[in-house]
């Protein structure tokens, strides 16, 4: 079957044009300033002007607790269907990531009713409600994944030579799905940094994260400053990819839900 | 029993929060009031207001936009990841790497970089912004995924039924209708329904390359209104309808999955 290697030509083309051109833009928009002359300006101002850089500080805060309660919430989720029947188990991870059909910006005002509904106020912790109903289906996924395709036998090995619960499980299970935890990780931290509106939308436009700066400054014509405020994120992306550069193509995949 | 009961109420906790929201807006869908979360009385007006069109003739086209980007994107993404993935599955091992990851940027790429990076690109092209470069958009970012959706299936494929047919007199092209793509089928089918899944769902790309010549979706059309500071209240109808049709589908296809594993 030798010729279809030609079959690639199409869509590498296309990822020249839209993938890696775009990207080199962004490069090339953020060292330059408006007259297109060759600038570090750009990033001098991200230093100089604290507000950007705070925003981004505080949405990597506000990213890891998301995380974090992702993680402890959705870990027991996953470990629980995985030892459940397949059947029942298949209806209860569809039952958890069919919120996810539903348009988020919808959901998110949706959120913003069930608080106004139970009298709760909106500010931070409507924004942290938010983040984790948003993204928790994203890290229970891959963990179950992970869990059900996990060799039981090393786990019966385990118990045979006389590990107690506690021990089968820091000792064998967890391991066995830290690659899990990582794709679900990646899943939910930069996706929040990233996001924009939800943060607006649940805090009355008084807490915006690091995605609604980069959109700020796009809408309002700073390109070239928007583009480096990309570019910052982008090094984010790559240190976050290549800490586990192998399990990013299958986290992607894992992460594709159903 | 203690355990099993404290297990299955925890599932029941994080199901009713995940729930509680969308079920806000289903109830509440069939009441008139404009704010949502107040109820004045159950009606179905709002049901019947989005098909009279009239008044909400901007969101019934922002429905079909949607709908038709969304069809267009995952059509092309499937055309064009099935051939990349067929291709990529004959290339030396270090070509494939070298694709696959850049395959893989548009999926790691958090959405607003895609968007912004989309963006520079039209711009400096002179492009004018409308449907065409939405779609374009939406392929970028769904067929990386219809790639990953049918290279496994390859990969899974014993290659000497590809071999045996060419033997046997079959042409390439006869081959691959008759052994390849019926293998490939459903990588192809799960990857259409992805790229549709993403491309009606996508807000913060369609926002950025959408242009401001009018044209919206379902998901700028909310934030428009969102940010005008109230929701059009047949939105609540029409996510209502869009929820149980996704759920019909669902278990239609779960219930057929069982009896065919049966």
């Amino acid at each position: 079957m030798g010729r279809r290697r030609n079959w690639t030509i199409p869509y590498i083309l296309f990822l020249a044009l839209f993938v890696l051109v775009p990207l080199i833009l962004i490069i090339f928009y953020a060292f330059t300033n408006n007259e297109g002359q060759f600038s570090l300006s750009n990033f001098g101002k991200f230093f100089k002007q604290p507000e950007a850089l705070n925003t981004l500080i505080y949405s990597v805060i506000i990213a890891f607790i998301t995380t974090l309660l992702c993680l402890l919430l959705g870990y027991p989720v996953a470990y629980i269907l995985s030892k459940m029947e397949s059947r029942k188990a298949r209806m209860l991870v569809m039952l958890f990531i069919l919120p996810m059909w539903i348009n988020f910006l919808i959901r998110t005002l949706a959120t913003v009713a069930l608080f106004d509904f139970l009298k709760l106020p909106l500010g931070e912790g409507a924004l942290i409600f938010g983040m984790v109903y948003n993204f928790l289906p994203f890290m229970i996924y891959p963990i179950y994944n992970i869990l059900q395709k996990t060799d039981k036998s090393l786990i019966e090995a385990a118990q045979d030579l006389g590990a107690n619960p506690r021990q089968v499980f820091l000792k064998t299970v967890l391991p066995l799905s830290l690659p899990g935890i990582s794709s679900g990780i990646i899943m939910v931290f930069m996706p929040v940094i990233s996001t924009f509106a939800i943060a607006e939308l649940l805090t009355i436009n008084n807490i915006k994260l690091f995605g609604t700066t980069l959109q700020e400054n796009i809408y309002y014509g700073m390109w070239n400053y928007g583009a480096a405020l990309s570019l910052i994120m982008l090094v984010f992306v790559g240190i976050t990819s290549l800490l586990q550069s192998n399990g990013s193509a299958q986290a992607a995949e894992e992460g594709g839900l159903i | 029993m203690i355990k099993k009961i404290f297990v299955s109420s925890y599932l029941g906790l994080l199901l009713v929060m995940l729930y509680a929201p969308i079920l806000i807006v289903i109830v509440f869908s069939f009441t008139e009031s404009k704010v949502l979360g107040n109820w004045t009385g159950f009606s179905l007006k709002l049901y019947s207001s989005i098909f009279h069109g009239g008044v909400q003739h901007s969101l019934t086209s922002a429905l079909w936009n949607t709908l038709i980007i969304g069809l267009s994107a995952a059509f092309v993404s499937t055309l064009l990841g099935t051939m990349a993935a067929i291709g990529i599955y004959n290339l030396k091992l270090r070509q494939q790497r070298a694709i696959q990851m850049v395959n893989t940027i548009p999926i790691l790429n958090p959405d607003i970089i895609t968007a912004i990076s989309l963006f520079l690109l039209f711009v400096s092209l002179g492009i004018s912004q409308g449907y065409t470069t939405v779609i374009l958009a939406h392929i970028a970012f769904c067929t990386p995924y219809v790639v990953l959706s049918v290279l496994p299936r390859l990969r899974r494929m014993d290659p000497n039924l590809y071999e045996a047919a060419l033997d046997l007199g079959a042409t390439p092209f006869l081959a691959l209708v008759k052994i390849m793509l019926p293998e490939l089928r459903p990588g192809m089918i799960s990857g259409f329904i992805l790229a549709f899944t993403l491309s009606i769902d996508d807000f913060v790309v369609t926002l950025f390359t959408i242009g401001n010549e009018g044209l919206e979706t379902l998901s700028t059309y909310i934030y428009a209104d969102a940010r005008r500071g109230g929701l059009t209240p047949e939105i609540r109808s029409l996510s209502a309808i869009i929820f149980i049709t996704v759920l019909a589908l669902l278990i239609i296809i779960n219930k057929r999955a069982t009896k065919m594993k049966l």
